[in-house]
Order: structure tokens, then C-alpha cells, then sequence
């Protein structure tokens, strides 16, 4: 099956599409001041990055992890402890099965399926197994390679 | 919600001073209206009469890279030798340009454009003699009509045989404006 590979905007038009967005996340997680701040932190990032993106899909999302990460480090800085981080995991006002199945994209089609109904369905691996029609083994294998491939993409990027 | 306007700014202006950008580019405001620059970091890669060049600053991106940034910061240069220009302040320009891309016969050309020397003009035929190539006159006039980077390549001192404007991507208007400011014409 080809997909078409959606070609990269010039920066200035991913920017002007996912400001007010990446803006509105960081205040609503850190408030008004800090989040200035952090919003040119996210955007330096971003552009830092840029050129060596291979596509132009999944920006917002990956805009939304980048902004993320940004209020991660700045709690670091800070030494506040992790469990007092405010809540990141998906970025509103999207569904976690949304943005799972963007994240998730660029897997094997069973990792992917396996990831998605476990973290953005919360289907437990006996349920898995029965939709792959495998082994809960297998479910929960498929499952753990495919977090540990998303894990080596955004740690490559 | 929108993006206060300064903290728009702040961000611009670092992404320019950090030099993350491959792309700058800002609406200048010139005696003649606006002209859109768009510089990298080989020089001043286009100055367009249309404030809104989507598809140029495609172009530009494909060859330069995809930071494409508004930024008055990063043609500040720009601005300043255009703002002398019509102020009567300055003959000749010193900025780097970005030529990439362009066949090697535009090149060449553009390159014997740049001498011709503010106040004067010359033809279409003697341009393309100076390049070697006295029967491509109208291969020349298409070089003029597409040149990206006008007033400071002055494509506006180049005339018909017998001094006919001819024509300008900006305008005859333009063109014979320029002129005069330059005293070329009366």
C-alpha cells in the first residue's frame, strides 16, 4: 500500500498553524508567565529540529511532545520532584486515541494496533489477544517492542 | 486566543539571532510601496512587488531549507542600502546575493546586468553582446522578466533599441520612476 508522503511547510506556516495551540497547552499547565517563556523555548526547539524532519505529518502532535518536554526540563531546572509534574500525557483538548494513532503511525501494523488499544483503548492483553488473534504473550509482546521502537525514534530525533 | 504580539516578536527576533533561520524575510516599506525580501544565509535571494510570494518563498525553501521565518531582523541589511538607495544616499548596492538555482545562462547574464552602472542603461542586444551572445536579445528579455532580485539587479536600466522602456515586471510606470531617480531619463 503507497501512502503519499505530506511535504514539509515552510516554517512559518507550521507556526503560524500551531501557535495559539501550543500557547493555550502551556498556560493552561503552568500558567500565564511561565508559559511565555516557554512557548519560545518550544518554538526554538522546534525550528532547531526542523530541517532534519523527513515529512510533514504528525506536526502537531509532534509540536505538542516538543512543549511537553520543554515544561519537563523547566520543572528539572527547578528540582520540583516528578510526581508533582502536572499531568502531560495527552494534550487536550485531542483524545488519547487520537493522539495515540498519530504517535503511532510509523509502526508495524500489529505493534501499532497492540499500542493503541492498549494505551489509547486501555483494553487489557487478554482482550488484545483475542482482537490480533494471538497469544497474550504475543499481545504483550508486540505491545512492549512497539513502546520500546517509539522509544528509540523520539530519543533519534 | 492570540499570540501577544511581543511574544511573537521575542520569538522572531531569537530565532534571527540564534541564526536558526535559512529563510528571513519581512514586507519593507520603500518610497515606492511595499517590496517582500526574502534573504538566506548566501544573501538576499528575491525582492518581489507581491507581498504575498508563497510559491517564491517555496522555491527559496527547496533550495535554502524549510526555516522560512518572518523576521524584520534578518533583512535589516536590506532595508538599510534600499532605504539609502531612494533616499539619494547610495549608487550601488553591497549586499551578498543568493543566485542558486538559476541556469547558468541567467547567471551569466545577471552578472554582466550588475555592471551596469547606476544612471546609465543599456539594451537588450548590448547585454546579451556582453555575454556573448549577440542574437539572444530576447532570451535577455526573459532573464530581465524573471529576475528575483530587481532594483539591486537593475533590470529597470535596461531598455529597447532606441530607449523604448519596453516593459518591467513592476511596471513601466516603475521603470521609467527608477530611472528618473536615478537621472537616467528626465
Amino acid at each position: 500500500m503507497m501512502t503519499s508522503v505530506r511535504a514539509i511547510p515552510v516554517f512559518e506556516v507550521f507556526y503560524d498553524e500551531h501557535k495559539h495551540e501550543v500557547l493555550a497547552f502551556l498556560r493552561k499547565r503552568v500558567g500565564t508567565d511561565r508559559a511565555d517563556d516557554l512557548f519560545q523555548e518550544t518554538f526554538l526547539r522546534a525550528l532547531r529540529a526542523y530541517g532534519r524532519l523527513d515529512h510533514g505529518h504528525h506536526l502537531r502532535a509532534w509540536v505538542l511532545t516538543i512543549a511537553s518536554r520543554v515544561i519537563v526540563d523547566a520543572f528539572r531546572r527547578e528540582g520540583t520532584p516528578a510526581e508533582q509534574l502536572p499531568e502531560l500525557a495527552a494534550p487536550e483538548p485531542e483524545a488519547p486515541f487520537e493522539s495515540i494513532t498519530e504517535m503511532t503511525e510509523q509502526l508495524p501494523p500489529t505493534e501499532r494496533a497492540a499500542v493503541v488499544m492498549r494505551y489509547g483503548l486501555d483494553l487489557d492483553y487478554d482482550q488484545i489477544a483475542r482482537v490480533l488473534d494471538s497469544s497474550q504473550d504475543a499481545a504483550r509482546q508486540a505491545t512492549s517492542s512497539g513502546v520500546r521502537r517509539l522509544r528509540r525514534e523520539r530519543t533519534s530525533r | 486566543m492570540t499570540i501577544p504580539a511581543d511574544l511573537d516578536r521575542r520569538f522572531r527576533d531569537a530565532a534571527s539571532q540564534l541564526a536558526l533561520v535559512d529563510v528571513s524575510y519581512d514586507v519593507l516599506e520603500t518610497e515606492i510601496g511595499p517590496l517582500l525580501a526574502a534573504v538566506t544565509d548566501h544573501g538576499l535571494a528575491f525582492l518581489s512587488f507581491d507581498a504575498h510570494p508563497d510559491e517564491r518563498l517555496e522555491t527559496i525553501a527547496r533550495i535554502a531549507g524549510p526555516r522560512v521565518l518572518r523576521t524584520g531582523r534578518g533583512v535589516d541589511g536590506v532595508r538599510q542600502e534600499l532605504d539609502e538607495y531612494f533616499g539619494g544616499r547610495r549608487t550601488a548596492f553591497d549586499l551578498s546575493l543568493d543566485l542558486r538555482g538559476l541556469p547558468t545562462f541567467t547567471v551569466s547574464v545577471l552578472g554582466e546586468l550588475a555592471k551596469v552602472p547606476f544612471g546609465h542603461t543599456a539594451t537588450y542586444r548590448e547585454l546579451a553582446e556582453r555575454v556573448g551572445n549577440p542574437n539572444a536579445s530576447r532570451a535577455v528579455g526573459t532573464v530581465m522578466n524573471r529576475n528575483r532580485i530587481p532594483i539591486v539587479l537593475p533590470c529597470h536600466r535596461i531598455v529597447g533599441t532606441g530607449g523604448s522602456l519596453v516593459g518591467y515586471a513592476g511596471g513601466l510606470e516603475l521603470k521609467e520612476r527608477l530611472l528618473r531617480l536615478e537621472g537616467a531619463i528626465l
